[in-house]
């Protein structure tokens, strides 16, 4: 199997990613690329608590998740890989051929943001980065759990 | 302590509210218990919105799920912070324990609630 998700959300390890996606997907393992969540083991233990002993958790920065991708992809458990924010999952992408979809999942609101869904709120640099996404081979989706239609980037931008 | 100490239900959807809505139509108490629901939320939103319904006050943050978003910014705001202690796994039994247990540090509710909570959770015979 692989990474079956690749997931852009603000909250990061939560109920919809750990129960809503992680139960269908009888995902293993969880990778979660934050810098400062990787270098905080208060943080870690934090996240951690959220998730059953039968999945893993794997803390990354950007740039071990760069280098740390091929591997996840030929594992034979089933994973899903989360950043909080839109750069980092450009980050990813631009490091690395492996992220052919991505998942927004929850953006929630902040200044200078609007709603693009209920659940996705993006200012105009983030929306920008996110067609770029898609320029570039990318399949860009929104969808909050699975049993909700994945709705396509060209609906809401 | 002086100030009264409270309680702030941290929940995913509409759940924390309606425990509000058990407690006082069970108790009578009124005033005891803030609800703060997590929709449409990130992290800091949520740490912000449960800091307003703390206050100044000493308080008991009482969260649904031992782990997620609720849990996660519940901690970071109670951090360091003796007048907070967090509880999680909340239910209906430890809240009303809680409103007429108030007269004690909030590190001692929690422990009560927490016990409270947990006698509460049985498997009767049918």
């Amino acid at each position: 199997m692989s990474i079956a998700l690749y997931r852009v959300d603000d909250r990061l390890i939560h109920g919809q990613v750990v129960v809503g996606w992680g139960q269908p997907l009888d995902a293993g393992f969880i990778v979660l690329v934050d810098d400062e969540v990787r270098a905080s083991a208060w943080e870690q233990d934090l996240y951690r608590m959220g998730v059953p002993p039968h999945i893993e958790v794997v803390f990354a920065s950007v740039t071990e998740a760069v280098r740390g991708l091929a591997g996840w992809e030929t594992e034979p458990r089933v994973g899903i890989l989360l950043t909080g924010d839109i750069d980092t999952m450009q980050a990813l992408a631009a490091g690395s051929d492996r992220v052919r979809k991505v998942n927004l999942g929850g953006i929630h609101h902040r200044t200078g943001r609007s709603e693009r869904l209920r659940y996705v709120y993006l200012t105009d640099d983030e929306a920008a980065k996110l067609r770029a996404l898609a320029r570039g081979g990318v399949d860009v989706t929104a969808q909050d759990v699975p049993t909700a239609r994945a709705v396509p980037l060209g609906e809401f931008l | 302590m002086s100030e009264p100490l409270r309680g702030v239900i941290v929940s995913h959807a509409a759940l924390a509210q309606a425990l509000v809505s058990a407690v006082h139509a069970i108790t009578g108490v009124d005033g005891a218990l803030t609800a703060v629901s997590n929709d449409g939320c990130d992290s800091g939103a949520l740490s912000a919105r449960i800091g307003e319904a703390v206050g100044a006050g000493p308080a008991v943050l009482f969260v649904d799920l031992p782990g997620g978003s609720c849990l996660t910014s519940a901690v970071r705001l109670a951090a360091g912070k003796a007048a907070l202690a967090v509880v999680t796994g909340v239910n209906l039994a430890m809240l009303l324990d809680f409103v007429f247990h108030r007269g004690v540090t909030p590190a001692e509710a929690a422990r009560r609630a927490a016990d409270a909570g947990g006698k509460a959770i049985r498997v009767p015979a049918a």
